[in-house]
């Protein structure tokens, strides 16, 4: 068996690190990419939403690879996410390719049932002690993922030169992917701290004091939000755009909430959403709708400058989401700015939009603090 | 100051070509409007071109701002002070023709926006996203389908008695329904006085929806000519449109206004321009592959005389030279000092 699973973002990292500590085989697909979607987009419907489209791209870029079985999580609710794994094994087994799918859900509620699944993609070496260790360990990964991910948000624009930021970023990624130890996983974000430190030391302080930077609160649909390709890189061209980007859900608090049932609550929980929303959108819309307008409270209480929305076109449960939104850029005077992607979408477009909106918001706020203290970029984990 | 200093913005848009040559006094000089063709860089030193035949031999330029889809490649050309989304450009010309202004509605050839402003700062926008119905491109469409010059398009509408219901929701469609409704009989005033409410409500619809719409409103771009979309802007929204003076040329003039702020911050700065004989410049564009990764980023490079003027189009940075990285977020430094903490 080996086994692949779709890209999001820098979960592969992780669900890599989950795998390769059972010993089970895996095959992490190619990056999204241009082909990614090109492929994805020729098996999909046309109306189906952007990130099922990467998924079979993925696929099929894992299968020269020799990927026979597909691991994906599932799901419930209006999102068509829970549909996904049996969409894609149709289309897959339509399309003349023979994967084994395997959703990770209790089916019907049976928790035995997922035990199942989970004790056939782990195979009969591992005993159950093991299999929660190599969870846990992956869950531990997970959150210095997005640790070193903040971290970044807060170097990009405080940092002169984005290719080395970048770069940066991607070493940091790799150590992280190839590390198998907890001290390996803390020894990786305490070496980007340093890293971020030891520049900003390079640069001094001019005369003049610093700029602080503004603050985008980036909220939506997880894919989209996680996903870099997807995005356009909005994270990275707002950082270049002298931005610090924060965003409502962080691949661990998710995993926490939705894989480990809100056992673990992740880097930054995303728990608290559903009841900031409460004024606004009382119920659950299906996918992270509710939660889209709870981070969007947050964010506005917190005092950011701005929210930017991200979801796929025609996905159902942030376009209810979209339509409350200006409700509270009216209460808590903040801008929102909402963007949706497809396989149709220009850079151009975004980047005129992203431009005009970081404009807005700098000719608002001209009177911004200067003389920050040199400690900022280190203590943003944990707000 | 004297007399013969100019401020130049260049709007470089998918349909058309603005230039505004802007005095030191804040009085517009000189505008010119030219189709672009799909050939952004001739028409940029055709532009040139013309400009050059209109100024005096003492005039100079001391200052250039670029803003369009293709304000990189006019900046690149040009060297420009200042490189401004079309958004921002937009609302800084009409805050400085009316300072009172507090919604614009800017219909281009491709592309519509809508720009809210309070106390004359942008507080939100919104442009056309996944359609361009009801843009200049469509009016034009039909107006070569009926077989009428675009500028009679506006004022045969105006003599509309029974203006006709058209679906506006897609121009493919708006179009098969107008062939419906010409093939029933209809008069051509009514038709293109349908075509125009339909537009309108489109646009209200998307790039309007959820905005706070309040006078005085300008009505800027391409369209703000045909005065049947006007009537039907004030029809439906119940309050006077306001067509400034060079409402087709305000982006440019937008421009022209950010580089002389930017040169007002800093009068010791030199600017970039690279001078009226650039229209008789050699520039090549070429663009390759990149075969570093997945992406296969198409990267374009602008060449004068062998030497590279600017790179763009990769998304990790590898190839780029970008000019105007530096200029590119014009305001940061106005304020001076650099980000960080």
């Amino acid at each position: 068996m080996k086994v692949t699973f779709p890209h999001m973002g820098n979960a592969w990292i992780v669900i890599q690190t989950l795998f390769e500590s059972l010993n089970v085989e895996v095959v992490v697909p190619p990056s999204n990419s241009k082909q990614t979607l090109t492929m994805g987009t020729r098996l999909s419907p046309e109306s189906a939403c952007l990130p099922l489209k990467l998924n079979l791209g993925n696929y099929l870029e894992a299968a020269k690879e020799g990927a026979d079985t597909i691991v994906i999580t599932g799901g419930i609710g209006p999102c068509r996410f829970g549909y996904y794994g049996e969409v894609e094994r149709q289309i897959l087994r339509d399309a003349g390719y023979d994967y084994e799918v395997v959703t990770l859900e209790p089916p019907d509620g049976s928790l035995l049932g997922l035990a199942k699944r989970i004790r056939y993609l782990a195979g009969k070496d591992n005993s159950w002690a093991q299999i929660l260790k190599a969870l846990r360990f992956a869950y531990r990964k997970s959150v210095a993922m997005d640790r070193v991910e903040d971290l970044i948000h807060a170097a990009r624009p405080r940092l002169p030169i984005p290719m080395e930021t970048e770069k940066l970023y991607h070493d940091a990624k790799r150590r992280l992917a190839q590390t198998m130890s907890d001290k390996g996983v803390q020894d990786t974000v305490r070496w980007v701290q340093e890293n971020i430190r030891e520049r900003q030391e390079e640069l001094g302080t001019p005369p003049e004091g610093f700029q602080k930077p503004l603050r985008i609160g980036i909220v939506g649909e997880i894919y989209t939000i996680l996903d870099p390709y997807t995005s356009m890189g909005l994270e990275e061209e707002l950082g270049r755009l002298g931005v610090e980007v924060d965003r409502s859900i962080y691949l661990s608090g998710w995993v926490g909430n939705h894989v480990f049932q809100g056992l673990a609550p992740g880097y930054r929980s995303i728990k608290s959403y559903p009841s900031h929303a409460k004024p606004y959108l009382p119920h659950f819309v299906g996918g992270h709708g509710q939660e889209t307008v709870g981070a969007a409270v947050k964010f506005a209480q917190e005092g950011v400058n701005g929210i930017i929305q991200i979801f796929p076109l025609s996905c159902m449960p942030e376009i209810v989401a979209a339509s409350v939104l200006p409700k509270i850029q009216e209460a808590y005077k903040v801008p929102i700015m909402t963007l949706i992607v497809d396989e149709h979408t220009g850079q151009a477009g975004i980047q005129t939009r992203l431009e005009a909106f970081v404009d807005l918001l700098e000719r608002a706020d001209l009177q911004r603090g200067i003389g920050q203290t040199r400690g900022d970029v280190l203590s943003v984990e944990g707000r | 100051m004297r007399e013969d200093k100019y401020f130049l913005g260049v709007d470089v848009g998918s349909v058309s070509t603005n230039i505004v040559l802007l005095r030191s006094d804040n009085t517009v000089e000189e505008t010119l409007y030219l189709r672009t063709q799909g050939r952004p860089m001739q028409t940029i030193q055709e532009g040139i071109k013309l400009l050059r035949a209109k100024m005096r031999k003492s005039a100079e330029i001391i200052g250039v701002g670029t803003t369009g889809s293709a304000r990189q490649l006019a900046a690149t050309l040009l060297g420009a002070d200042v490189v401004k989304n079309e958004i921002t450009a937009h609302a800084v010309a009409a805050s400085r023709v009316n300072p009172e202004v507090q919604t614009i509605l800017e219909i281009g050839g491709q592309d519509s926006k809508i720009i809210i402003l309070r106390d004359g700062v942008v507080s939100d926008f919104a442009m056309n996203t996944v359609c361009a119905a009801g843009t200049g491109s469509f009016l034009d469409q039909q107006a070569a389908r009926l077989g009428i010059p675009i500028e009679e398009f506006g004022p045969l509408a105006l003599q509309a008695k029974h203006p006709v219901q058209i679906a506006g929701r897609c121009s493919v469609f708006a179009e098969s329904d107008m062939i419906h409704k010409q093939q029933l009989g209809h008069s051509l005033p009514d038709i293109l006085a349908g075509l125009c409410q339909a537009m309108v409500r489109n646009y209200l619809n998307n790039v309007g929806k959820n905005k706070d719409i309040q006078g005085p409103i300008f009505f800027q771009g391409g369209v703000a000519a045909n005065p049947g979309i006007c009537k039907a802007f004030e029809d439906e929204l119940g309050q006077p449109m306001i067509v400034p003076e060079h409402y087709g040329v305000m982006g440019a003039l937008g421009a022209a206004y950010l580089a002389q702020e930017k040169v007002g911050m800093r009068p010791e700065m030199q600017s970039r321009f690279r001078g009226l004989h650039l229209a008789e410049t050699q520039f090549q564009a070429k663009s390759f592959e990149c075969s570093g990764c997945a992406n296969r980023c198409e990267v374009v490079e602008i060449m004068q005389d062998e030497t590279s003027l600017a790179r763009w189009g990769d998304r990790c940075g590898k190839w780029s030279v970008d000019v105007s990285a530096d200029i590119r977020t014009g305001i940061k430094e106005l304020k001076g000092g650099q980000r960080g903490a």
